[in-house]
């Protein structure tokens, strides 16, 4: 499809004799929220690190804005336009929130070595940019706040927020997030599905998530994917995907479709 | 003939080797510390086990018993007293803790009157006794250093494998607190482990005495063991008796066939050969973060 | 703890972040430039000391306590430098030049050392660094033809243009522009992408990778500029002791620099200068209080490895931030006053994570 953003197709991973991800296709357009569901172990945060090349496929293709993925190295998956978060927060403990966000910012670097070890004004006004770059994304979030301190400090709402500002930071195309909501109480959440919405509507970012808050997913999901065991069993709206025989049987087991076979 | 003879020198300095870095492997198992000050224990024991034999005139099995108890309680008490409030800090800090009671230790016994400075010889009975077999002259103290380090590993082997202190030595070097919240005493097996490598390193000091001199420097040893321990995979018991074998055998053979000066550097050259074709050694697992 | 107003990102980005900072700093600028009228000679010779090493504690900072690669054979750069240095002098090349040269070929060596840090952490990449460390210290003393092996090698003083620098207070002026030199070097480092990118690969190198960094390309920068600077430190000192054996750059060094470091306050740049002042400090010391022990303690020669090791213990068991940390808090103390609180510094008591799932 000449539309899609992302597309996956026959994605594997086995580690060993355990398939992680098997025959794993989908693609992600332009724009849109496309989120994948599954009950734990189903491979999504696979599908994930394959995206970010931390894992490399045992079969399979991917391409990224018509690029082959496969033929791109971990760190250079940033400058590509993919951002993503981690979902046990993967933030520089040591440092402060800014700091953070502007590593961020590090795929728009200019400067060579030279300039930076001089501080010329080149580099000075590469480091104002990258500020008010930051800062955008610090206002969009309502980080203010905590700009200054120490990551280490944080609570996890925090947490959580700042690691999605850093991936905004890097100014991405596509953003994966692995499970945004996870850990948040009602209202964080509730903030969480604002954001996402603005993401996609004032910023034009295309999302992939992973998610297991279904009203979550519902709200804000334009297509989902749902996997099992590795391997993809609904595709299609969340309303769709939510009443999905395949799908339920995968949450809940077959009992509930015994009971409402009773019925 | 004389390869043989160079293979069993190579072996017998690896037991030594092997026990030290074994001694670096126990701690580094239960707590993810690394002893830099294991060779100077290794000195003290064998100064200890002196002090009792020489100085006191006690029996060997007696004097080896003090040096072993002696310093399994230092090694308790030094884990109590230094480390425990160190705990949580980085892994670096902790290492340059152990730098600095080495070098605490190496000071201290140089300023013991007469004794500190002077070097000893520790005269067991089987010191200059040989055994000729095949044509092979082999040295007695160097039977006695392979045999007590097949018996030790053996012993270390059945308490890592049979025993639960080995499972729970590993929780708590991997994530302390979820360790704690299983019910492990971690400071207690903390402190058990440190006196039974202490002991470990005392082992290796007494049977080392013979074959070289006790003197204030015979930690420096502990470096070589370094490598051993890399070579067999940091993490690994029997990895590090192997890795010790490794290095003691590189030694003599490079010590005989090698222009001079290689011997010394032959250790650290096969500890960058085996990062290069093995980044975690030879029994070293590659643990891997999840994200 | 100052609160300041901020009204523009340059507030950020400034190396002095307020008036009292370029006060301070200028008058510790004149001091030094007042130094050769102020000090003996002897304290001015101690003073450029201090300048060399807190060049090599600035790299070792820099790779340590910023990147976090543990380097455990520093000493092999240093020696790298200093010999390099001392050939090239000795053989009529310019003293800049020269020292250039020295400064690359050291950086040259520290990327082949870090070779293995790109493959290897924690621990072994400190044994691999100390196994480099072991290994250049024994080709110094086998490669007689060029290094003079265990006979040493003999240094002149520096030259400019065929002026030579003998006198204390001109050497010390040669290290004070370099040290300063370096240190603002360092500063425009650690405030760009570059020094942000060495922190994140300290913090979480997965985390690193997927915001762009590559790790080889930083780490191998961050060992070829601890290394340069190490590189360019080492002439200085081989000038500073115009005689060069391999026994000056053992194990035992580099574990000195290391202790440098720690004493002084990992990760900050003033704890590279501070750490450097103990250092120099100590034996002077030591010296001193030898008048006031007992004779078999005083004449030990295991007394001053002895002082050194029960400092570190004491500095890591209770002032864990080192002199940096020491000093940063009593300023604190006096500018918060009375409202200061010991609580301000406390670490969160953390338990142990494992380091080698970083």
């Amino acid at each position: 499809m000449s539309g899609a953003l992302f597309e996956a197709e026959g994605l594997s991973l086995h580690f060993g004799g355990v398939k992680a991800v098997n025959g794993v296709s989908f693609s992600v357009r332009a724009g849109e929220i496309f989120t994948l569901i599954g009950p734990n172990g189903a491979g999504k945060t696979t599908v994930f690190n394959l995206i970010s090349r931390i894992y490399q496929p045992s079969a399979g293709t991917m391409r990224f804005n018509g690029q082959d993925l496969l033929a791109v190295a971990p760190h250079r998956v940033a400058s590509l336009g993919i951002a993503r978060t981690f979902q046990n927060i993967e933030l520089f403990e040591n440092a402060t929130v800014l700091a953070n966000l502007l590593i961020g910012r590090h795929t728009h670097r200019t400067t060579t070595f030279a300039q930076e070890l001089l501080f010329t004004p080149a580099a000075r006004a590469s480091e104002r940019e990258f500020r008010y770059r930051v800062e955008q994304v610090i206002e969009f979030l309502d980080l203010a706040h905590y700009r200054d301190t120490m990551v280490a400090g944080l609570p996890y709402g925090v947490r959580k927020v700042v690691e999605l500002a850093r991936a905004l930071a890097i100014g991405p195309k596509l953003l994966l997030l692995d499970e945004p909501s996870s850990g948040l109480n009602v209202e964080e959440t509730e903030g969480m599905a604002f954001w996402m919405s603005d993401i996609k509507h004032d910023l034009g970012i295309t999302v992939l998530m992973v998610e297991h808050d279904m009203s979550l997913v519902g709200r804000v999901s334009d297509r989902v994917l749902a996997m099992n065991q590795g391997e993809v069993i609904a595709l299609g709206t969340p309303a769709e995907v939510q009443s999905h025989s395949a799908v339920i049987e995968a949450y809940l087991g077959t009992a509930v479709m015994a009971v409402e076979a009773a019925y | 003939m004389q390869l043989l003879q160079i293979l069993l020198s190579g072996i017998a300095q690896g037991c030594i080797y092997g026990l030290i870095a074994l001694g670096f492997v126990l701690i580094y198992k239960a707590t993810e510390t690394v002893n830099f000050a294991q060779g100077e224990l290794m000195m003290l024991g064998a100064f200890i086990g002196l002090l009792g034999f020489a100085g006191w005139g006690w029996p060997l099995a007696a004097a080896v018993l003090l040096a072993v108890v002696v310093m399994a309680l230092a090694g308790v008490a030094v884990e109590r007293a230094v480390l425990r409030p160190i705990l949580g800090q980085p892994a670096f800090a902790i290492v340059m803790v152990t730098i600095g009671l080495g070098f605490v230790a190496r000071g201290a016994v140089t300023m013991v009157p007469n004794v500190g400075t002077e070097t000893f010889a520790l005269e067991v009975p089987y010191r200059f006794s040989t055994v000729t077999a095949g044509g092979v002259v082999i040295g007695v103290a160097q039977i006695v250093v392979i045999a007590v380090t097949a018996l030790l590993c053996a012993v270390l082997y059945a308490l890592f494998r049979y025993t639960r202190i080995g499972i729970a030595m590993q929780a708590s070097s991997q994530n302390q607190l979820a360790a704690y919240y299983m019910g492990i005493p971690v400071k207690r097996l903390n402190g058990i482990v440190w006196g039974l490598s202490a002991a470990v390193a005392a082992i290796a000091g007494l049977l080392l005495a013979p074959i070289t001199f006790v003197h204030v420097n015979m930690g420096f040893i502990g470096l070589k063991a370094f490598p051993a321990a890399v070579v067999g995979g940091f993490g690994s018991l029997p990895g590090a008796i192997v890795g010790g074998l490794v290095i003691g055998l590189a030694e003599s053979l490079a010590g005989f066939y090698l222009p001079e000066g290689f011997k010394d550097v032959a250790p650290y050259v096969v500890v960058l050969v085996m990062l290069w074709l093995k980044p975690n050694g030879l029994f070293g697992e590659t643990a891997r973060k999840k994200v | 703890m100052r609160f300041i107003f901020k009204t523009h990102y340059d507030q950020d980005l400034v190396l002095f972040k307020h008036a009292g900072a370029r006060w301070s700093y200028g008058a510790l600028a004149v001091i030094l430039l007042l130094a050769p009228w102020l000090l003996s000679e002897y304290l001015l010779s101690q003073l450029a000391f201090i300048c060399i090493y807190g060049i090599i504690g600035l790299g070792l900072m820099l790779l340590s306590g910023y990147t976090g690669q543990v380097s455990l054979g520093h000493a092999a750069f240093l020696a790298v430098g200093a010999y390099t240095h001392a050939l090239l002098v000795g053989a009529g090349w310019p003293f800049v030049l020269s020292l250039a040269v020295a400064g690359t070929l050291s950086a040259a060596a520290g990327v082949i050392v870090g070779l293995p840090a790109l493959r290897v952490k924690g621990i072994y990449l400190a044994i691999a660094t100390m196994a480099f460390g072991f290994i250049v210290e024994e080709i110094l003393a086998r490669w007689e033809s060029v290094t003079g092996g265990n006979s040493g090698k003999q240094v002149g003083p520096p030259e400019f243009f065929g002026v030579k620098l003998t006198s204390t207070a001109e050497f010390y002026y040669l290290c004070l522009v370099i040290a300063v030199l370096a240190t603002l070097g360092v500063l425009n480092l650690l405030r760009s992408p570059i020094g942000r990118a060495w922190v994140a690969i300290r913090d979480s190198e997965v985390s690193a990778q997927s915001m762009g960094i590559s790790l080889a390309r930083y780490k191998t920068i961050a060992f070829a500029v601890s290394a340069f600077l190490a590189g360019i430190a080492g002439a200085l000192y081989a000038h500073k002791l115009r005689f060069l054996t391999p026994e000056q750059f053992t194990i035992i060094q580099s574990i000195e620099l290391l202790l440098m470091i720690v004493i002084g306050g990992l990760g900050s740049v003033h704890g590279a200068f501070f750490g450097a002042a103990f250092l120099i400090s100590l034996p002077q010391a030591i010296v001193w209080l030898r008048d006031y022990l007992p004779d078999s303690v005083a004449n030990a020669t295991g007394l001053q490895p002895m002082i050194f090791g029960l400092i570190l213990i004491v500095f890591i068991l209770f002032e864990p931030f080192g002199i940096y940390g020491r000093w940063f808090k009593i300023r604190t103390y006096f500018q918060l006053f009375p409202f200061y609180r010991r609580g301000l510094f406390r670490r969160q008591r953390a338990f142990q994570k494992s380091e080698r799932l970083k």
